[in-house]
């Protein structure tokens, strides 16, 4: 189902990292209806509404149809880990603190083509490091899970990360 | 007959200057460049007063007005700049030679410098990458290019077989040579198989010698009319095609988010290139290829055809890369891993070296030189014939 364009319009600006201390996006007037998704747990994929074509990362005009009329789908969250890297330092902290951990691409059930940089994690509190990296399969099943994030200043930001699927 | 058929040969290369490499340079860019520039034209037999065209990189410090008014310029009626770092710098000579050939300009100049041996890691700055595409990707911890292509060469070697040995077979190759060329940052310093094995890593599957070198440096060349340069000082080193690429929905680094994310912009830049020139990839006689990283030496390799694609890791075995052994030497001067990194112009001058016969891993009798941009970022690419 398509939901009519839902944007709130405003620059979102950097409004710093978790209190942990992690990066958070920096999001933009484009990106901004998938951030308000994330954040009741729902994963959104801008949609053209004049030619129903899914695009990611979000942006003003189809490069199908050229059209601006937008909005998007929920998908189901399902998706395959498409790659993935383990990083080590130097890198910033406290990613250093928790190197070696795992980053993932995953393909989106939906559309393949259609990608998500993550991380794969045992549950919505597990850590970066906590899956063994050498046990990580191109190809295994995942699904998306949304955890919550708070700033210094008390707002907050909802991620999506992703488990195991079965 | 290609529209290219006017620009083919129509310009040469006619001077090339360097600095010194090394971790930490006491001046500044501003300096290092106007030193370098004004070296080049020295090299090439012209007065500094006669440039009139000025082309370097979004990310070059130093600005054409700062250029012109320390190294006395006249009046300069082109200038130009080109973005996504690595992936611009044979552009920068591409278009220098169009502005020459086109009648623009009569002595342009190409530069890079820069302090990254002393200078802080770009990807250390939060607050100005966390904006599209940053905010689909660093959130999660891929914070450096490391990472963004060390992901896209996971999957490279899931889907063709590549393995480590392969990347090995690419560091090695370009380390032989950079220990060939005292110029070069690890010119004294051998690395056998057995090094790069055990070396640290930094992004699996990506370790320490997958990664360029991290160096203050800065390079220049000067570009004239082929007619000029046969009257100047060095045989001229023709500027036979040149060509830019930007695939469609690509994104630079994070290229994740379209059909065929293995396919980068070495593709769309090396058709260009080929139909522009009167020889194809088989006709190379030596290839100075972005080396950021040694797997987009690899994807380069099928990219610009020199094998199919899926087949750049078997390509390299047997020293195919080596000077004195294979089919094809690459990076002569050691490249951005040995020799230096300063955003591949040293695979520029190092091309013009090849094509005047004075390089120290010299190619014999070598006719024709490709020289490569950043693969994985919006690219560029040039054919040097003597
Ligand atoms: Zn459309």
């Amino acid at each position: 189902m398509a939901n009519a364009a839902a944007f709130s319009g405003a620059y979102v600006s950097n409004l710093g990292p978790s209190v942990e201390g992690f990066l958070l996006p920096a999001g933009d007037a484009d990106g901004a209806f998938f951030w308000e998704g994330t954040a009741q747990g729902e994963l959104r994929i801008q949609k053209c509404l004049s030619c129903g074509h899914l695009r990611h990362p979000p942006r003003p005009m189809c490069p199908r149809c050229r059209s601006v009329q937008r909005g998007f789908d929920v998908l189901s969250g399902r998706a395959t880990v498409w790659s993935y890297v383990v990083p080590h330092p130097p890198l910033l902290a406290p990613y250093s603190d928790l190197a070696p951990y795992n980053v993932i691409v995953v393909s989106l059930d939906e559309d393949p083509n259609l990608r998500f940089v993550g991380n794969l994690v045992s549950g919505v509190e597990g850590a970066l490091n906590e899956i063994d990296p050498e046990s990580i399969r191109i190809g295994e099943p995942v699904k998306a899970v949304f955890k919550k994030f708070s700033r210094a200043d008390g707002s907050e930001q909802t991620l999506p990360f992703w488990v195991r699927a079965s | 007959m290609s529209p290219a058929v006017g620009f083919r040969d129509a310009t040469a290369i006619a001077g090339i200057a360097q600095t010194e490499f090394a971790k930490h340079l006491e001046p500044s860019e501003a300096e290092l460049a106007c030193q370098v520039i004004v070296a080049a034209c020295a090299d090439a037999g012209v007065d500094v007063s006669e440039v009139d065209a000025l082309c370097s990189y979004t990310m070059e410090a130093t600005e054409e007005v700062d250029i012109a008014r320390n190294i006395g310029c006249g009046e300069i009626t082109f200038f130009s700049q080109i973005g996504y770092g690595g992936g611009a710098g044979c552009g920068v000579v591409g278009h220098a030679a169009m502005a020459v050939a086109t009648g623009q300009a009569e002595v342009a100049v190409a530069w890079r410098a820069r302090k990254r041996g002393s200078g802080p890691r770009p990807w250390t700055n939060t607050s100005t990458q966390l904006h599209v595409p940053g905010q689909w990707t660093r959130p999660a911890g891929l914070l450096r290019p490391v990472d963004e292509i060390a992901m896209l060469t996971r999957r490279y070697m899931h889907d063709y077989g590549a393995t480590r040995e392969h990347l090995a077979n690419v560091a090695t190759a370009v380390r032989s040579h950079a220990n060939m060329n005292p110029a070069a940052l690890m010119y004294a310093k051998k690395m056998s198989r057995e090094d790069y094995m055990a070396a640290r890593w930094v992004s699996e599957p990506l370790c320490l010698f997958d990664n360029c070198l991290e160096t203050d440096g800065a390079l220049a060349c000067v570009v004239v009319s082929a007619e000029r340069a046969r009257d100047l000082k060095h045989p001229p080193v023709y500027v036979h095609a040149f060509a830019q690429g930007l695939p469609p929905e690509h994104q630079t680094m994070v290229n994740f988010y379209n059909d065929d994310p293995l396919i980068g912009p070495a593709w769309a830049c090396a058709r260009r290139l080929w139909a522009n020139a009167d020889f194809g990839p088989e006709d190379v006689s030596v290839a100075q290829i972005y080396d950021a990283f040694t797997p987009l030496i690899l994807l380069s390799l099928e990219g610009y055809g020199f094998c199919k694609r899926g087949e750049a890791g078997p390509f390299t075995d047997d020293g195919n890369l080596e000077w004195g052994k294979g089919s094809l030497p690459v990076n002569t001067s050691g490249g951005g891993l040995s020799e230096a990194y300063v955003h591949g112009f040293n695979l520029i001058n190092e091309g013009v070296k090849q094509m005047r016969g004075t390089s120290t891993a010299q190619v014999e009798s070598a006719e024709t030189c490709l020289v490569t941009s950043g693969e994985g970022v919006p690219t560029s690419a040039l054919l040097l014939r003597r």
